[in-house]
């Protein structure tokens, strides 16, 4: 068998580092003037799901919604041409999905009452703040970690790798108006678990060849350990992304969401951990003497 | 020797392969649609008469059953059919009475063997059970002011009485504000009351006007003021609940002023809400004196009695009543200590002032709903539900003096005077609470919910299983056994451990089999290099093995933090997610470290191989 190829990653870091900026101004320009799309979860109101016989048009329903007195209606198919979903945002009230349904049933039809949710305003709200605080939270329990099992500029490169994928996949659900829920908040922070995942791999290999090859630029080093990593990245991207076409396509509406976010995610963190942790990195001026002083302290377990 | 397990690491993963069939069977044998039948009052005996009498309607209206069984608290029929599931509980609820409360159940069919074991199958979440969620918040704020409101009004009484004048006594928010015209008398108001209501504290503030008195609620008083009415809005809550025939309520406190309602199985949320939104009520009336009264059934606490015959005219409602507790007077005899709201208080006072030695009742009053069992002109049998109200006296006492604010029900047991306490309690009228957030899932979505799970999770697993043995070969084969074992122990703790298996909960076990490989591809990858750089067979192995040991094991560990953090800020479906990530990490990293090194051991360990087939 040959030797691994190396290559060399680092040399076009000016392009990664343009092309990461583009996404970043794009996905924040994006969340500050149009935001998310918040789904019932966060946003409160009442929408209900309900399943007709027959393919149910949604024009003529939001016509007889609108006729009944509610106020802008949003009618959508769900996952089939069966399924009808219909939010009212705004103004929440607990007897509306009783009242929908007997607009509904109405005609003679028959329906199914698939699923009810109302989220009180103030529950919209407290989700919020707390999603965006198990969001803070994580990034700096991560960052402590990294920063005491590696060293602090290691924990910077893994944080602003995080960062980056996080902003890039909400980003990318504002510009394209996909519904932010709270399944797809856990999607987001397992989105932080797998880059994270990735990054530290990556870092765990630049540590040990920073202590093993002794003559060789810090580029060098990255290059090499990128190089030797590269295919568990790819294989391990790979395996996540097969699982996550499956729940895209057969798991169902109600996770359809959960799927894109991690697509996403999984795509920016298999790029983020080559690309900008090994470049933040090299932006700290990471060098052997960043580690020698821990070189004593490695874990040894000999477990198999 | 390399690559070679000591005995007792082999026989741990015999034993942990052991542990994880056994309590993942539980989960392959389908549960059997069952109604279940328990008493209102936890005295009811439900034995094999009760038993029989079920039967004996299942029987009358053709619905195929068996295996009933009966404990003396609750019984179990099982039924052939899903089907006749609601129409069974109709029978038997119309057959059996409003006594008795009957519930839709789905009995697990785990052998016994298993279930001596402690195995039973994953307890499955609203969203994929199908049922009701409501988040009720109580406003503790009208409790406080509720309690703040009667106190003014003593307040003021007392200081009527100790001629101590004062120009305004008035509510402002939580504070109690009066106003003075001299000096003097705020100093003996202030005095009194710190001698008298030590819940409330004088506020001094630089700058403050001397003539006013600003009275705060101490902090301790108002923790117990919200804390006892959450306990007692939990306490009406799980009453009416029972009523609903829920095979398993769940009703519990969440935060500081939230209670959380799950009845899985229950479709009628508009009967839910309207049961969960009922009061009942009680009226304090006099025994009526040969005029003509209104007779009840007497049914206290210790057992029924003789009839009562009430006067018409009720002198409070459950309205009035703030309080009642159980406690013991001077002599240690148990009594039931009531306080009533000023208005309240007034009106007894008013209406005992003559009528010392009569016998004061207290009717509690409950709106119920019933089962009515007709036959309509095509002999069918029809059933429909009919709301009554029941109403019976659950105290008689003879009044010993003029009653006020405050009075006590004494010759009472000891558990009788806690039980009058709790009807008392569920009678009046607690904080008032509102719905703020409701979620209802149909039975079918969750039936649906579970299919396309199961699929995805089948579809993936078996995506990822084709590209392992495509990518490492025989190793590949190692990995996918160790990732079936993966799914069968994550499945197996959680069952064990109770854990409530949601939508999300199943996708977190997809993306835990996405993952979970992870830690072999490392492995592997690790392997080939060692190979590339001239290791031997064994030796790449073994190195392979140690190497990669450090980087996953620091991988895993973020990322259970980031599991744990989304456990703590989720809620219900998204901290399913989160249980099943964290376990399926650490399930991971035994089946992907030891459970495929001890297969590659025995494979390939200690003997003379030249190409190793990765």
């Amino acid at each position: 068998m040959t030797d691994l190829k190396v290559y060399n990653f680092m040399g076009i870091r000016k392009y990664a580092v343009i092309f990461s900026a583009i996404l970043l101004s794009v996905s924040a320009w994006s969340l500050y003037t149009q935001g998310l799309a918040l789904g019932l979860d966060f946003s409160g109101g009442t929408q209900i799901e309900v399943g007709y016989e027959q393919p149910a048009n949604v024009g003529e329903l939001r016509d007889k919604l609108s006729a009944a007195g509610f106020n802008n209606p949003v009618v959508v198919h769900f996952g089939s041409e069966t399924d009808v979903l219909i939010r009212l945002q705004g103004e929440p009230d607990q007897k509306l999905a009783e009242q929908i349904v007997e607009v509904l049933k109405g005609d003679g039809q028959q329906i199914e009452l698939r699923r009810v949710d109302y989220v009180g305003p103030q529950i919209g709200e407290e989700l919020r703040e707390d999603g965006g605080l198990g969001m803070l939270t994580a990034l700096a329990v991560v960052m402590l970690y990294v920063a005491i099992r590696f060293q602090l500029k290691f924990s910077i490169a893994a944080v602003l790798a995080l960062v980056h994928d996080v902003i890039i996949t909400l980003g990318i659900f504002s510009l394209a108006r996909f519904e932010f829920d709270l399944t797809v908040l856990a999607a987001v922070l397992a989105v932080v678990g797998y880059s994270l995942n990735d990054t530290i791999v990556v870092s765990d290999r630049i540590r040990e060849n920073f202590r093993k090859i002794r003559k060789a630029t810090a580029i060098e080093v990255i290059n090499e350990s990128l190089s030797q990593t590269l295919w568990r990245t790819i294989n391990t991207s790979v395996t996540t992304m097969l699982v996550l076409l499956a729940l895209f396509f057969i798991g169902g509406e109600l996770i359809h969401n959960f799927a894109i976010a991690l697509m996403i995610g999984v795509g920016i963190g298999t790029y983020s951990s080559i690309y900008v942790a090994a470049t933040v990195m090299l932006g700290l001026n990471v060098d052997r003497e960043d580690l020698l002083e821990q070189v004593e302290g490695e874990l040894v377990d000999d477990l198999p | 020797m390399l690559n070679k397990f000591p005995l007792w690491k082999n026989i741990l993963i015999l034993l942990v392969i052991a542990f994880g069939f056994i309590y993942a069977t539980p989960n392959f044998y389908p549960p059997d649609p069952a109604i279940q039948l328990s008493g209102q009052s936890g005295a009811m005996v439900i034995d094999d008469s009760v038993l029989q009498k079920v039967e004996g309607a299942l029987d009358e209206a053709g619905i195929d059953y068996f295996d009933g069984q009966a404990d003396g608290e609750s019984l179990l029929v099982r039924l052939q059919d899903i089907d006749l599931q609601l129409r069974a509980k109709e029978v038997i609820q119309a057959e059996m009475g409003g006594e008795y409360i009957v519930a839709l159940n789905l009995a697990p069919t785990t052998p016994d063997w298993l279930s001596s074991l402690g195995g039973q199958p994953m307890k499955l979440g609203l969203d994929l059970s199908g049922g009701v969620h409501f988040l009720l918040e109580v406003d503790l704020a009208s409790a406080v002011a509720v309690r703040l409101e009667g106190d003014l009004q003593e307040i003021k009484t007392v200081l009527r009485e100790e001629r101590i004048r004062y120009r305004s006594f008035e509510l402002k928010g939580n504070q109690i504000i009066g106003q003075f015209r001299d000096i003097e008398q705020v100093k003996k108001a202030t005095a009194l009351i710190r001698n008298s209501y030590r819940d409330l504290l004088p506020e001094t503030t630089p700058g403050q006007n001397p003539l006013s008195l600003v009275l705060n609620l101490s902090i301790a008083a108002t923790s117990i003021i919200e804390d006892s009415a959450i306990k007692q809005n939990l306490t009406s809550l799980r009453n009416r609940v029972n009523e609903l025939g829920v095979s398993e309520p769940l009703v519990s406190r969440q935060g500081k002023n939230r209670i959380v309602v799950e009845l899985p199985g229950v479709q009628d949320t508009a009967e839910a809400k309207r049961i969960i939104g009922k009061t009942a009520n009680l009226e304090f009336r006099f025994e009526s004196q040969g005029k003509s009264g209104e007779r009840f059934e007497f049914k206290t606490p210790r057992g029924q009695g003789p009839e009562a015959e009430l006067e018409k005219k009720a002198i409070i409602t459950g309205e009035n009543v703030t309080d009642a507790q159980p406690s013991f007077d001077q002599n240690g005899r148990p009594q039931v200590s009531i306080t009533l709201d000023a208005k309240g208080g007034w009106q007894m006072g008013h209406a005992t002032r003559d009528n010392v030695g009569r016998r004061l009742g207290v009717l509690f009053i409950e709106y119920k709903t019933k089962l009515e069992k007709t036959v309509d002109e095509n002999g069918e049998l029809v059933i429909t539900p009919v709301p009554y109200i029941e109403q019976h006296v659950i105290s008689l006492a003879t009044v010993q003096s003029q009653l006020g604010k405050q009075f006590v029900i004494t010759g009472l047991e000891q558990r009788e005077s806690s039980e009058l306490a709790l009807l008392l309690r569920a009678g009046a009228l607690a904080a008032p609470m509102y719905i703020v957030e409701e979620r209802t899932i149909g039975p079918s979505l969750g039936a649906d919910n579970i299919n396309l799970g199961v699929k995805s999770v089948t579809v993936g697993m078996a995506m990822v299983l084709l590209f392992m043995v495509v990518i490492y070969r025989a190793f590949g084969l190692a990995a996918n056994v160790a990732l079936t074992m993966n799914l069968l122990l994550l499945v197996a703790f959680m069952s064990l451990l109770g854990a409530t298996l949601t939508l999300p909960g199943i996708a977190g076990i997809v993306l835990t089999v996405g993952m979970a490989v992870d830690a072999n591809v490392l492995i592997f990858s690790r392997i080939r290099e060692e190979r590339n750089d001239g290791a031997t067979v064994q030796g790449s192995i073994s190195a392979g093995y140690d190497r990669a040991f450090v980087s996953i094991l620091d991988a895993n560990i973020t990322t259970l933090i980031v599991a744990l953090i989304l456990f703590l800020i989720g809620s219900g479906p998204v901290q399913g997610f989160a249980v099943t990530l964290s376990i399926g990490i650490l399930t991971s990293m035994f089946t992907s470290i030891v459970m495929t090194r001890g297969l590659v051991n025995l494979v390939v360990g200690g003997r003379k191989i030249e190409t190793l087939w990765i």
